[in-house]
């Protein structure tokens, strides 16, 4: 269904919804960088940075901000780029992608392992 | 089409999700790579304390042909549609598992995607064992640590052995049954691969 909403999807409104920009720095945000709102949304912002802002009083990882959204991951990307350089957004990165190490140290899927044994 | 931006404004776009802890600081990602149909949003959906939820990423020509001979030259769009669910580890981490497309424009958008990830599990339908070689060519070229599962619906017609040789599969690589429907089995599955990731890094932290 969300497949379908995106694939029928408008160029006019993704052309639209990122002001026309294509790219947004592509190391700045991981798919599973988790967004926290610095701020509500004030009146008269676009409809999409408010939407966010709402959604990320809980931290929600930049996937699920474009999949509730129905748009592509490099345009939720542009969205989010505007939000933190305005402040609006904090963005809490994956520490795996700081390191950039084949493997991840050993306590870390320590943690992992007992966190999926309880599930 | 032009009611959809007006759709955002109200309010936010429906939460079919159970809100991650304001603690959460860590995101971590296990990607389940395998053909149409064999069984990754299952598998996800077993798992995922939230309805598996889909998205997709776009590229263009300009990108298209860097990991590739060069053969698209015309201005084009690839478009990888991925499922993926999530797992809370503990207050501080939560794991994100991505069900991904074996195809083999999917493996253009691998690096922008899936960069950081801990491992893969290639899920294996036996009836169609060759759609799984591509995969595990492409995770051992982009040094991605993995295991194999099949999925089993019924009885398997073949061993393990007999898989295992089916595929090429080096011995280090762990080869393990599932059914993805099954909460347990795939919960196994990804205990397994992440065994299989701590003994590779402990090996790494005491080798010379």
């Amino acid at each position: 269904m969300i497949r379908e909403a995106i694939d029928g999807e408008n160029p006019d409104r993704l052309y639209t919804v990122t002001g026309g920009r294509s790219r947004a720095d592509e190391n700045a945000f991981d798919l599973v960088t988790l967004i926290v709102s610095e701020s509500d949304p004030a009146p008269g912002m676009q409809s999409e940075h408010a939407a966010i802002l709402r959604m990320c009083r809980t931290p929600v990882a930049v996937v699920e901000l474009a999949a509730e959204l129905k748009l592509p991951v490099s345009v939720v990307k542009i969205l989010l780029c505007d939000l933190l350089d305005t402040g609006r957004i904090a963005a809490r990165h994956p520490s795996a992608s700081v390191v950039r190490t084949p493997l991840p140290h050993p306590e870390i899927l320590k943690q992992v392992l007992v966190g999926l044994k309880k599930l | 089409m032009d009611s959809r931006s007006s759709e955002v404004t109200d309010q936010a776009p429906p939460r079919s999700r159970a809100p991650l802890a304001n603690t959460v600081n860590d995101a971590l990602k296990i990607v389940i790579v395998g053909g149409f149909g064999v069984g990754k949003t299952t598998m996800v959906r077993a798992v995922s304390e939230i309805r598996p939820l889909s998205t997709e990423e776009t590229m263009t020509g300009a990108g298209i042909g860097i990991d590739d001979t060069g053969s698209v030259r015309e201005k084009s769009t690839t478009t990888v549609a991925f499922d993926f669910g999530r797992i809370s580890l503990n207050e501080r981490m939560v794991l994100y598992l991505f069900g991904a497309p074996g195809q083999e424009r999917f493996w253009f958008l691998w690096d922008r995607l899936f960069a950081g990830t801990l491992g893969a599990v290639v899920l294996v339908d036996t009836r169609r064992v060759a759609d799984s070689w591509y995969a595990i060519d492409r995770l051992e070229h982009h040094g991605m640590p993995f295991i194999v599962a099949r999925n089993n619906f019924g009885e398997p017609e073949h061993t393990l052995p007999q898989l295992r040789e089916a595929l090429s599969l080096s011995d280090d690589v762990p080869l393990v049954d599932c059914d993805a429907r099954h909460r347990a089995s795939s919960k196994s599955v990804l205990i397994a691969l992440v065994n299989h990731l701590y003994a590779l890094s402990t090996a790494r932290e005491t080798s010379p």
